[in-house]
Protein backbone atom coordinates (compact mmCIF):
# COMPACT_ATOMS: atom_id res chain seq x y z
CA UNK A 1 0.00 0.00 0.00
CA UNK A 2 0.79 3.52 -0.44
CA UNK A 3 1.40 6.01 2.48
CA UNK A 4 -2.18 7.99 1.43
CA UNK A 5 -5.46 6.78 0.48
CA UNK A 6 -6.46 9.46 -2.13
CA UNK A 7 -7.91 8.12 -4.46
CA UNK A 8 -9.37 4.96 -6.06
CA UNK A 9 -7.14 4.95 -8.28
CA UNK A 10 -4.39 4.75 -5.50
CA UNK A 11 -5.35 0.76 -5.65
CA UNK A 12 -4.35 -1.54 -7.68
CA UNK A 13 -6.01 -4.92 -7.98
CA UNK A 14 -3.52 -6.42 -5.63
CA UNK A 15 -3.75 -3.67 -3.44
CA UNK A 16 -7.67 -3.63 -3.12
CA UNK A 17 -8.00 -7.27 -2.33
CA UNK A 18 -5.27 -6.62 0.02
CA UNK A 19 -7.61 -4.33 1.75
CA UNK A 20 -10.53 -6.54 1.32
CA UNK A 21 -9.06 -9.93 2.45
CA UNK A 22 -7.98 -8.24 5.49
CA UNK A 23 -11.20 -6.66 6.23
CA UNK A 24 -12.32 -10.02 6.33
CA UNK A 25 -9.92 -11.09 8.41
CA UNK A 26 -10.49 -8.65 11.15
CA UNK A 27 -14.24 -9.33 10.87
CA UNK A 28 -13.63 -12.97 11.65
CA UNK A 29 -10.98 -11.87 14.50
CA UNK A 30 -13.99 -9.77 16.12
CA UNK A 31 -17.10 -12.39 15.40
CA UNK A 32 -18.72 -13.21 18.27
CA UNK A 33 -16.42 -11.56 20.71
CA UNK A 34 -17.29 -9.41 23.74
CA UNK A 35 -14.13 -7.08 23.32
CA UNK A 36 -14.30 -5.59 20.33
CA UNK A 37 -11.00 -3.81 20.97
CA UNK A 38 -7.29 -4.74 19.29
CA UNK A 39 -3.77 -3.35 20.47
CA UNK A 40 -2.56 -2.75 17.31
CA UNK A 41 -2.35 0.72 16.88
CA UNK A 42 -2.00 1.86 20.46
CA UNK A 43 0.05 5.11 21.13
CA UNK A 44 -1.00 6.49 17.18
CA UNK A 45 -3.39 8.99 16.99
CA UNK A 46 -5.48 9.35 14.13
CA UNK A 47 -7.03 12.74 13.51
CA UNK A 48 -10.54 13.28 11.93
CA UNK A 49 -10.71 16.28 10.18
CA UNK A 50 -14.06 17.13 8.99
CA UNK A 51 -15.17 20.28 7.00
CA UNK A 52 -17.93 18.94 6.05
CA UNK A 53 -21.46 17.35 7.69
CA UNK A 54 -21.08 13.77 8.08
CA UNK A 55 -22.40 11.16 10.14
CA UNK A 56 -21.75 7.16 9.20
CA UNK A 57 -18.56 8.33 7.48
CA UNK A 58 -16.81 10.36 10.47
CA UNK A 59 -18.36 7.81 13.41
CA UNK A 60 -17.09 4.46 11.04
CA UNK A 61 -13.60 6.29 10.95
CA UNK A 62 -13.83 6.91 14.99
CA UNK A 63 -15.28 3.31 15.86
CA UNK A 64 -12.41 1.83 13.33
CA UNK A 65 -9.55 3.50 14.47
CA UNK A 66 -10.65 2.74 18.70
CA UNK A 67 -11.01 -0.52 17.97
CA UNK A 68 -7.35 -0.69 16.83
CA UNK A 69 -6.84 1.04 20.09
CA UNK A 70 -5.67 4.42 18.32
CA UNK A 71 -5.99 7.63 20.21
CA UNK A 72 -8.56 9.78 17.85
CA UNK A 73 -9.29 13.27 17.93
CA UNK A 74 -12.47 14.77 16.06
CA UNK A 75 -12.47 18.12 14.52
CA UNK A 76 -14.96 19.66 13.61
CA UNK A 77 -14.58 23.11 11.05
CA UNK A 78 -17.32 24.69 13.18
CA UNK A 79 -16.35 25.79 16.85
CA UNK A 80 -12.25 25.41 15.36
CA UNK A 81 -10.09 28.49 14.23
CA UNK A 82 -11.35 27.75 11.19
CA UNK A 83 -14.30 29.76 11.53
CA UNK A 84 -11.37 32.21 13.02
CA UNK A 85 -10.02 32.18 8.97
CA UNK A 86 -7.07 29.34 9.48
CA UNK A 87 -5.91 28.54 6.47
CA UNK A 88 -6.25 24.42 6.09
CA UNK A 89 -2.32 24.28 5.41
CA UNK A 90 -2.24 26.08 9.16
CA UNK A 91 -4.85 23.73 10.62
CA UNK A 92 -2.67 20.82 9.21
CA UNK A 93 0.30 21.45 10.57
CA UNK A 94 -1.07 22.52 13.74
CA UNK A 95 -2.41 18.92 13.85
CA UNK A 96 0.67 17.50 12.60
CA UNK A 97 2.86 19.34 15.50
CA UNK A 98 0.49 17.83 18.30
CA UNK A 99 1.91 14.41 16.60
CA UNK A 100 -0.74 12.95 14.55
CA UNK A 101 -0.03 10.10 12.46
CA UNK A 102 -2.79 9.51 10.22
CA UNK A 103 -5.45 12.31 8.91
CA UNK A 104 -8.79 11.44 7.84
CA UNK A 105 -10.27 13.85 5.90
CA UNK A 106 -13.43 15.20 4.23
CA UNK A 107 -13.60 18.69 3.04
CA UNK A 108 -16.33 20.20 0.03
CA UNK A 109 -13.05 20.99 -2.09
CA UNK A 110 -12.38 18.62 -4.20
CA UNK A 111 -8.59 17.99 -4.19
CA UNK A 112 -8.05 19.10 -0.45
CA UNK A 113 -6.85 15.46 0.39
CA UNK A 114 -4.20 15.78 -2.29
CA UNK A 115 -3.17 19.29 -1.13
CA UNK A 116 -2.71 18.20 2.49
CA UNK A 117 -0.93 15.06 1.77
CA UNK A 118 1.97 17.20 0.33
CA UNK A 119 2.12 19.36 3.42
CA UNK A 120 2.23 16.49 6.41
CA UNK A 121 4.60 13.67 7.00
CA UNK A 122 1.77 11.37 8.58
CA UNK A 123 -0.89 9.42 6.33
CA UNK A 124 -3.77 11.10 5.11
CA UNK A 125 -6.45 9.33 3.94
CA UNK A 126 -9.56 10.90 2.10
CA UNK A 127 -12.87 10.79 3.58
CA UNK A 128 -14.93 12.62 0.90
CA UNK A 129 -13.73 15.39 -1.31
CA UNK A 130 -16.12 17.67 -3.03
CA UNK A 131 -17.12 15.94 -5.92
CA UNK A 132 -14.53 14.35 -6.97
CA UNK A 133 -13.70 10.93 -4.71
CA UNK A 134 -14.61 8.97 -1.58
CA UNK A 135 -12.32 5.63 -1.23
CA UNK A 136 -13.47 3.95 1.69
CA UNK A 137 -16.89 4.01 0.35
CA UNK A 138 -16.16 2.68 -2.70
CA UNK A 139 -13.84 -0.39 -0.60
CA UNK A 140 -17.15 -1.13 1.47
CA UNK A 141 -19.41 -1.33 -1.10
CA UNK A 142 -16.79 -3.78 -2.93
CA UNK A 143 -16.27 -5.36 0.29
CA UNK A 144 -20.10 -6.00 0.61
CA UNK A 145 -20.68 -7.20 -2.79
CA UNK A 146 -18.36 -9.53 -2.47
CA UNK A 147 -19.37 -10.85 1.06
CA UNK A 148 -23.02 -11.03 -0.64
CA UNK A 149 -22.33 -12.35 -4.18
CA UNK A 150 -19.24 -14.16 -3.21
CA UNK A 151 -16.88 -12.13 -5.90
CA UNK A 152 -16.58 -9.06 -7.54
CA UNK A 153 -14.90 -10.05 -10.76
CA UNK A 154 -17.61 -10.08 -13.49
CA UNK A 155 -20.52 -9.03 -11.39
CA UNK A 156 -22.69 -6.29 -13.26
CA UNK A 157 -23.38 -3.37 -11.16
CA UNK A 158 -25.55 -0.59 -11.97
CA UNK A 159 -25.01 3.10 -10.29
CA UNK A 160 -28.38 4.82 -10.73
CA UNK A 161 -28.30 8.82 -9.93
CA UNK A 162 -26.90 12.06 -9.44
CA UNK A 163 -23.72 10.76 -10.90
CA UNK A 164 -22.40 14.45 -11.98
CA UNK A 165 -22.37 15.51 -7.91
CA UNK A 166 -21.39 11.99 -6.62
CA UNK A 167 -17.63 11.08 -5.16
CA UNK A 168 -19.44 7.61 -4.52
CA UNK A 169 -20.02 7.05 -7.90
CA UNK A 170 -16.57 8.66 -9.24
CA UNK A 171 -14.81 5.97 -6.78
CA UNK A 172 -16.62 2.74 -7.21
CA UNK A 173 -16.51 3.09 -10.83
CA UNK A 174 -12.59 3.18 -10.72
CA UNK A 175 -12.63 0.26 -7.86
CA UNK A 176 -15.15 -2.00 -9.20
CA UNK A 177 -13.61 -1.81 -12.87
CA UNK A 178 -10.21 -2.43 -10.87
CA UNK A 179 -11.82 -5.53 -9.38
CA UNK A 180 -13.39 -6.80 -12.99
CA UNK A 181 -16.97 -5.79 -12.60
CA UNK A 182 -18.46 -4.62 -15.16
CA UNK A 183 -20.67 -0.94 -14.42
CA UNK A 184 -23.45 0.72 -16.21
CA UNK A 185 -24.21 4.13 -15.32
CA UNK A 186 -27.93 5.27 -15.54
CA UNK A 187 -28.72 8.63 -15.06
CA UNK A 188 -30.43 11.51 -17.04
CA UNK A 189 -28.03 13.36 -18.92
CA UNK A 190 -28.26 16.29 -17.09
CA UNK A 191 -26.90 14.46 -14.31
CA UNK A 192 -24.04 13.16 -16.21
CA UNK A 193 -20.51 14.85 -15.90
CA UNK A 194 -18.43 16.13 -19.26
CA UNK A 195 -16.00 13.45 -20.24
CA UNK A 196 -18.19 10.21 -19.13
CA UNK A 197 -17.50 8.38 -22.24
CA UNK A 198 -14.14 8.45 -21.27
CA UNK A 199 -14.95 6.53 -18.24
CA UNK A 200 -14.61 2.58 -17.89
CA UNK A 201 -18.37 2.14 -17.80
CA UNK A 202 -21.67 1.51 -20.18
CA UNK A 203 -23.97 4.68 -19.95
CA UNK A 204 -27.59 4.35 -20.05
CA UNK A 205 -30.71 6.52 -19.85
CA UNK A 206 -33.67 4.12 -19.22
CA UNK A 207 -33.29 2.19 -15.67
CA UNK A 208 -36.34 -0.44 -16.60
CA UNK A 209 -33.86 -1.67 -19.74
CA UNK A 210 -30.96 -2.00 -17.13
CA UNK A 211 -32.79 -3.51 -13.98
CA UNK A 212 -32.71 -7.38 -15.78
CA UNK A 213 -29.29 -7.72 -16.15
CA UNK A 214 -28.04 -6.39 -13.18
CA UNK A 215 -26.36 -8.19 -9.75
CA UNK A 216 -26.12 -5.33 -7.93
CA UNK A 217 -28.43 -1.97 -8.47
CA UNK A 218 -26.39 1.30 -6.52
CA UNK A 219 -28.37 4.43 -5.84
CA UNK A 220 -27.07 7.65 -5.35
CA UNK A 221 -28.75 10.60 -3.32
CA UNK A 222 -29.98 13.28 -5.20
CA UNK A 223 -27.74 15.62 -3.26
CA UNK A 224 -30.24 18.68 -2.60
CA UNK A 225 -27.24 20.74 -1.77
CA UNK A 226 -25.56 20.37 -4.56
CA UNK A 227 -28.83 21.35 -6.96
CA UNK A 228 -28.09 24.47 -7.68
CA UNK A 229 -29.60 24.39 -11.27
CA UNK A 230 -32.44 23.03 -12.70
CA UNK A 231 -30.94 19.25 -13.31
CA UNK A 232 -34.29 17.89 -13.51
CA UNK A 233 -38.07 19.03 -14.08
CA UNK A 234 -39.69 17.93 -10.16
CA UNK A 235 -38.49 15.51 -8.06
CA UNK A 236 -41.55 13.55 -8.97
CA UNK A 237 -40.70 13.00 -12.33
CA UNK A 238 -37.29 11.63 -11.17
CA UNK A 239 -38.67 9.19 -8.90
CA UNK A 240 -40.92 8.13 -11.25
CA UNK A 241 -38.02 7.98 -14.08
CA UNK A 242 -34.85 7.06 -12.14
CA UNK A 243 -36.81 5.66 -8.21
CA UNK A 244 -36.63 2.30 -7.64
CA UNK A 245 -39.88 1.11 -6.13
CA UNK A 246 -41.16 -2.12 -5.72
CA UNK A 247 -42.44 -2.63 -9.26
CA UNK A 248 -38.93 -2.11 -10.05
CA UNK A 249 -37.24 -4.31 -7.82
CA UNK A 250 -39.45 -7.01 -9.19
CA UNK A 251 -37.78 -7.12 -12.20
CA UNK A 252 -34.41 -7.89 -10.39
CA UNK A 253 -32.61 -11.09 -10.89
CA UNK A 254 -33.19 -13.73 -7.91
CA UNK A 255 -29.51 -12.84 -6.34
CA UNK A 256 -29.54 -9.17 -7.26
CA UNK A 257 -28.90 -6.52 -4.51
CA UNK A 258 -29.81 -3.36 -3.61
CA UNK A 259 -27.24 -0.43 -2.08
CA UNK A 260 -27.16 2.88 -1.45
CA UNK A 261 -24.55 4.77 0.22
CA UNK A 262 -26.75 6.45 2.79
CA UNK A 263 -28.40 9.01 3.74
CA UNK A 264 -31.09 8.44 1.73
CA UNK A 265 -33.89 10.25 0.67
CA UNK A 266 -36.91 7.24 0.87
CA UNK A 267 -39.24 8.36 -1.39
CA UNK A 268 -37.00 9.93 -3.73
CA UNK A 269 -34.59 7.78 -5.44
CA UNK A 270 -35.73 4.34 -3.00
CA UNK A 271 -38.98 3.41 -1.89
CA UNK A 272 -39.35 2.64 1.66
CA UNK A 273 -40.36 -0.76 0.75
CA UNK A 274 -36.99 -0.74 -0.98
CA UNK A 275 -34.68 0.35 1.37
CA UNK A 276 -36.51 -1.83 3.91
CA UNK A 277 -36.30 -5.20 1.75
CA UNK A 278 -34.05 -8.58 2.04
CA UNK A 279 -32.04 -6.99 -1.07
CA UNK A 280 -31.54 -4.63 0.45
CA UNK A 281 -27.58 -4.36 2.14
CA UNK A 282 -28.40 -0.72 3.45
CA UNK A 283 -27.96 -1.61 6.91
CA UNK A 284 -24.62 -4.45 5.79
CA UNK A 285 -23.09 -1.83 4.68
CA UNK A 286 -22.79 0.67 7.25
CA UNK A 287 -21.20 -2.11 9.40
CA UNK A 288 -19.16 -3.40 7.15
CA UNK A 289 -17.40 0.09 6.64
CA UNK A 290 -15.91 -0.47 10.00
CA UNK A 291 -14.11 -3.60 8.64
CA UNK A 292 -12.95 -2.00 6.10
CA UNK A 293 -11.87 1.18 7.43
CA UNK A 294 -10.01 -0.54 10.18
CA UNK A 295 -8.20 -3.04 7.64
CA UNK A 296 -6.85 0.60 5.79
CA UNK A 297 -5.94 2.23 9.26
CA UNK A 298 -3.87 -1.34 9.83
CA UNK A 299 -2.29 -1.19 6.26
CA UNK A 300 -1.57 2.05 6.35
CA UNK A 301 -0.34 2.54 10.09
CA UNK A 302 0.06 -1.25 10.78
CA UNK A 303 3.82 -1.32 9.77
CA UNK A 304 7.18 0.75 10.32
CA UNK A 305 7.27 3.86 9.36
CA UNK A 306 8.72 4.88 6.24
CA UNK B 1 38.30 -42.88 15.11
CA UNK B 2 38.88 -42.06 11.54
CA UNK B 3 36.08 -42.70 8.73
CA UNK B 4 36.82 -43.76 5.18
CA UNK B 5 37.47 -40.32 3.56
CA UNK B 6 34.86 -41.72 0.29
CA UNK B 7 32.45 -40.85 2.88
CA UNK B 8 33.18 -37.26 4.64
CA UNK B 9 31.34 -34.65 2.86
CA UNK B 10 33.95 -32.94 0.47
CA UNK B 11 33.66 -29.32 1.55
CA UNK B 12 30.01 -28.75 3.61
CA UNK B 13 28.70 -25.65 2.33
CA UNK B 14 27.93 -23.50 5.73
CA UNK B 15 25.15 -21.80 4.54
CA UNK B 16 23.77 -24.55 3.69
CA UNK B 17 20.43 -25.90 5.67
CA UNK B 18 21.23 -28.95 7.40
CA UNK B 19 18.47 -31.29 8.15
CA UNK B 20 17.38 -31.77 12.20
CA UNK B 21 14.65 -33.85 11.54
CA UNK B 22 13.15 -35.99 8.61
CA UNK B 23 9.45 -36.84 7.72
CA UNK B 24 9.24 -39.89 9.85
CA UNK B 25 10.57 -37.75 13.22
CA UNK B 26 7.80 -35.03 12.48
CA UNK B 27 5.04 -38.13 12.63
CA UNK B 28 7.01 -39.49 15.69
CA UNK B 29 6.82 -36.42 17.35
CA UNK B 30 3.35 -35.27 16.20
CA UNK B 31 2.03 -39.25 17.19
CA UNK B 32 4.25 -38.71 20.64
CA UNK B 33 2.32 -35.03 21.75
CA UNK B 34 -0.84 -36.71 21.20
CA UNK B 35 -0.28 -39.44 23.62
CA UNK B 36 0.92 -36.74 25.55
CA UNK B 37 -2.42 -34.62 24.81
CA UNK B 38 -4.58 -37.29 25.98
CA UNK B 39 -2.82 -38.15 28.94
CA UNK B 40 -2.91 -34.08 30.28
CA UNK B 41 -6.67 -34.02 29.32
CA UNK B 42 -7.40 -36.90 31.63
CA UNK B 43 -4.93 -35.76 34.00
CA UNK B 44 -7.07 -32.39 34.23
CA UNK B 45 -10.35 -33.71 34.27
CA UNK B 46 -10.18 -37.28 36.34
CA UNK B 47 -13.03 -39.60 35.91
CA UNK B 48 -14.61 -37.74 32.96
CA UNK B 49 -16.38 -40.31 30.61
CA UNK B 50 -14.53 -39.23 27.65
CA UNK B 51 -10.95 -38.78 29.43
CA UNK B 52 -10.93 -35.17 29.16
CA UNK B 53 -11.08 -34.76 25.82
CA UNK B 54 -14.32 -32.64 24.97
CA UNK B 55 -12.65 -30.11 27.40
CA UNK B 56 -9.42 -29.83 25.27
CA UNK B 57 -9.39 -27.50 22.77
CA UNK B 58 -6.29 -27.14 20.37
CA UNK B 59 -5.63 -23.46 19.18
CA UNK B 60 -2.72 -23.42 16.32
CA UNK B 61 -0.66 -20.25 16.02
CA UNK B 62 -0.53 -19.12 12.09
CA UNK B 63 1.28 -20.39 9.73
CA UNK B 64 2.89 -23.86 10.28
CA UNK B 65 1.07 -24.01 13.68
CA UNK B 66 -2.37 -24.10 12.35
CA UNK B 67 -1.85 -27.40 10.78
CA UNK B 68 -0.11 -28.88 12.87
CA UNK B 69 -2.97 -28.54 15.58
CA UNK B 70 -4.97 -30.20 12.93
CA UNK B 71 -3.15 -33.08 12.98
CA UNK B 72 -2.40 -33.41 16.67
CA UNK B 73 -6.14 -33.56 16.73
CA UNK B 74 -6.36 -36.35 14.12
CA UNK B 75 -3.76 -38.22 15.93
CA UNK B 76 -5.76 -37.91 18.93
CA UNK B 77 -8.57 -39.18 16.83
CA UNK B 78 -7.03 -41.94 15.48
CA UNK B 79 -5.89 -43.20 19.11
CA UNK B 80 -9.12 -42.73 20.97
CA UNK B 81 -11.72 -42.66 18.59
CA UNK B 82 -13.05 -38.93 20.13
CA UNK B 83 -13.11 -35.76 17.66
CA UNK B 84 -11.25 -32.57 19.67
CA UNK B 85 -12.19 -29.05 18.82
CA UNK B 86 -9.54 -27.42 17.29
CA UNK B 87 -9.45 -23.52 16.16
CA UNK B 88 -6.64 -20.90 15.00
CA UNK B 89 -5.51 -17.32 16.49
CA UNK B 90 -3.91 -15.15 14.08
CA UNK B 91 -1.65 -13.36 16.36
CA UNK B 92 -0.47 -10.03 14.15
CA UNK B 93 -2.55 -7.36 15.49
CA UNK B 94 -1.35 -8.52 18.97
CA UNK B 95 2.28 -8.66 17.95
CA UNK B 96 4.52 -6.23 19.63
CA UNK B 97 7.16 -5.63 17.12
CA UNK B 98 4.61 -5.02 14.69
CA UNK B 99 6.66 -0.89 13.85
CA UNK B 100 9.84 -3.22 13.16
CA UNK B 101 8.76 -4.40 9.83
CA UNK B 102 6.37 -3.58 6.67
CA UNK B 103 3.02 -4.26 7.21
CA UNK B 104 2.07 -8.10 7.63
CA UNK B 105 -1.11 -9.58 5.95
CA UNK B 106 -3.14 -11.00 8.35
CA UNK B 107 -4.32 -15.16 9.11
CA UNK B 108 -7.50 -16.29 9.89
CA UNK B 109 -8.67 -16.61 13.31
CA UNK B 110 -11.30 -19.49 13.56
CA UNK B 111 -12.56 -20.96 16.80
CA UNK B 112 -14.60 -23.85 17.82
CA UNK B 113 -18.58 -23.10 17.88
CA UNK B 114 -18.29 -24.17 21.91
CA UNK B 115 -15.65 -21.29 22.58
CA UNK B 116 -12.77 -21.65 24.43
CA UNK B 117 -14.72 -20.67 27.56
CA UNK B 118 -14.01 -22.89 30.91
CA UNK B 119 -11.63 -25.48 28.65
CA UNK B 120 -8.13 -26.34 28.57
CA UNK B 121 -6.48 -24.47 25.65
CA UNK B 122 -3.49 -26.22 24.32
CA UNK B 123 -1.10 -23.22 22.12
CA UNK B 124 0.02 -25.14 19.44
CA UNK B 125 3.34 -23.81 17.27
CA UNK B 126 6.28 -25.38 15.17
CA UNK B 127 8.63 -22.97 16.65
CA UNK B 128 8.95 -21.80 20.61
CA UNK B 129 12.05 -18.94 19.85
CA UNK B 130 12.05 -15.90 21.74
CA UNK B 131 8.11 -16.40 23.54
CA UNK B 132 6.92 -13.49 21.83
CA UNK B 133 4.65 -15.01 19.15
CA UNK B 134 3.12 -17.29 22.94
CA UNK B 135 2.97 -14.10 24.37
CA UNK B 136 0.81 -12.13 21.91
CA UNK B 137 -1.37 -15.16 21.16
CA UNK B 138 -1.62 -15.20 25.06
CA UNK B 139 -3.13 -11.52 24.88
CA UNK B 140 -5.20 -12.51 21.28
CA UNK B 141 -6.65 -15.64 24.05
CA UNK B 142 -7.74 -13.29 26.47
CA UNK B 143 -9.79 -11.48 24.38
CA UNK B 144 -11.61 -14.42 23.11
CA UNK B 145 -12.08 -15.97 26.20
CA UNK B 146 -11.58 -16.99 29.53
CA UNK B 147 -10.09 -20.62 29.07
CA UNK B 148 -9.36 -22.95 32.27
CA UNK B 149 -5.77 -23.22 32.10
CA UNK B 150 -3.56 -22.38 28.67
CA UNK B 151 -0.75 -25.20 27.85
CA UNK B 152 1.71 -24.86 24.96
CA UNK B 153 2.60 -27.50 22.97
CA UNK B 154 6.00 -26.44 20.23
CA UNK B 155 7.46 -28.95 17.43
CA UNK B 156 10.80 -27.48 18.18
CA UNK B 157 12.08 -26.19 21.05
CA UNK B 158 15.27 -23.96 19.62
CA UNK B 159 15.97 -22.16 23.37
CA UNK B 160 16.67 -18.13 23.69
CA UNK B 161 13.75 -17.29 25.52
CA UNK B 162 13.14 -13.42 25.83
CA UNK B 163 10.17 -13.66 27.92
CA UNK B 164 9.32 -16.11 31.21
CA UNK B 165 7.78 -18.33 28.59
CA UNK B 166 8.33 -22.40 28.44
CA UNK B 167 6.66 -25.16 26.24
CA UNK B 168 4.25 -27.62 28.35
CA UNK B 169 4.66 -29.81 25.25
CA UNK B 170 8.03 -30.39 23.24
CA UNK B 171 8.60 -32.57 19.94
CA UNK B 172 12.41 -31.69 20.07
CA UNK B 173 14.75 -30.16 22.06
CA UNK B 174 17.14 -28.27 19.98
CA UNK B 175 20.24 -26.57 21.13
CA UNK B 176 21.17 -23.65 18.59
CA UNK B 177 23.48 -20.25 18.07
CA UNK B 178 21.12 -17.18 18.22
CA UNK B 179 22.09 -16.53 14.93
CA UNK B 180 20.63 -19.65 13.37
CA UNK B 181 17.56 -19.95 11.98
CA UNK B 182 15.63 -23.14 12.20
CA UNK B 183 12.65 -23.81 9.65
CA UNK B 184 10.14 -26.02 10.20
CA UNK B 185 8.19 -27.14 6.61
CA UNK B 186 4.84 -28.68 6.63
CA UNK B 187 3.38 -31.04 3.78
CA UNK B 188 0.61 -28.41 4.25
CA UNK B 189 2.30 -25.27 3.68
CA UNK B 190 5.45 -26.67 2.20
CA UNK B 191 4.70 -29.94 0.09
CA UNK B 192 7.09 -31.59 2.09
CA UNK B 193 7.86 -32.21 6.58
CA UNK B 194 11.01 -32.00 7.74
CA UNK B 195 13.18 -29.53 9.69
CA UNK B 196 16.13 -27.56 9.01
CA UNK B 197 18.75 -25.16 10.31
CA UNK B 198 20.68 -22.84 8.05
CA UNK B 199 24.15 -20.60 9.96
CA UNK B 200 23.10 -17.15 10.02
CA UNK B 201 25.45 -14.32 9.49
CA UNK B 202 28.42 -14.32 11.56
CA UNK B 203 28.33 -12.80 14.38
CA UNK B 204 30.81 -10.79 16.94
CA UNK B 205 32.66 -13.18 19.11
CA UNK B 206 30.76 -12.64 23.04
CA UNK B 207 33.73 -11.00 25.30
CA UNK B 208 35.08 -14.25 27.52
CA UNK B 209 33.73 -14.70 30.79
CA UNK B 210 35.11 -12.34 33.46
CA UNK B 211 34.07 -15.24 36.33
CA UNK B 212 36.78 -17.93 36.27
CA UNK B 213 35.52 -21.40 36.24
Amino acid sequence: MRQHLLEAADLDRADATLVLDTAAQIDAALAGREVKKLPTLRGRTVVNLFFEDSTRTRISFELAAKRLSADVINFAAKGSSVSKGESLKDTALTLEAMGADAIVIRHGASGAPHRLAHWVRGSVVNAGDGTHEHPTQALLDAYTIRRRLGRVDGVRVVITGDVLHSRVARSNVRLLHTLGAEVTLVAPPTLLPVGVETWPVQVSYDLDAALPEADVVMMLRVQAERMNASFFPSAREYSRRYGLDARRMATLSDDAIVMHPGPMNRGMEIAADVADSARSTIVEQVGNGVSVRMAVLYLLLGGAPE
Amino acid sequence: MALPSDQSPAQPDPTAPSALMGADDVARSVDRMAHQLIERAAATTPGAPDGGLSGLVLIGIPTRGAPLARRLAARIEAFTGTRVDVGTVDITLYRDDLRMHGVRALESTLLPEAGIDGRLVVLVDDVLFSGRSVRAALDALRDLGRPRAVQLAVLVDRGHRELPIRADLVGKNVPTARSQKVSVHLSEVDGEDGVTVTEGPALPALPPDPTPA
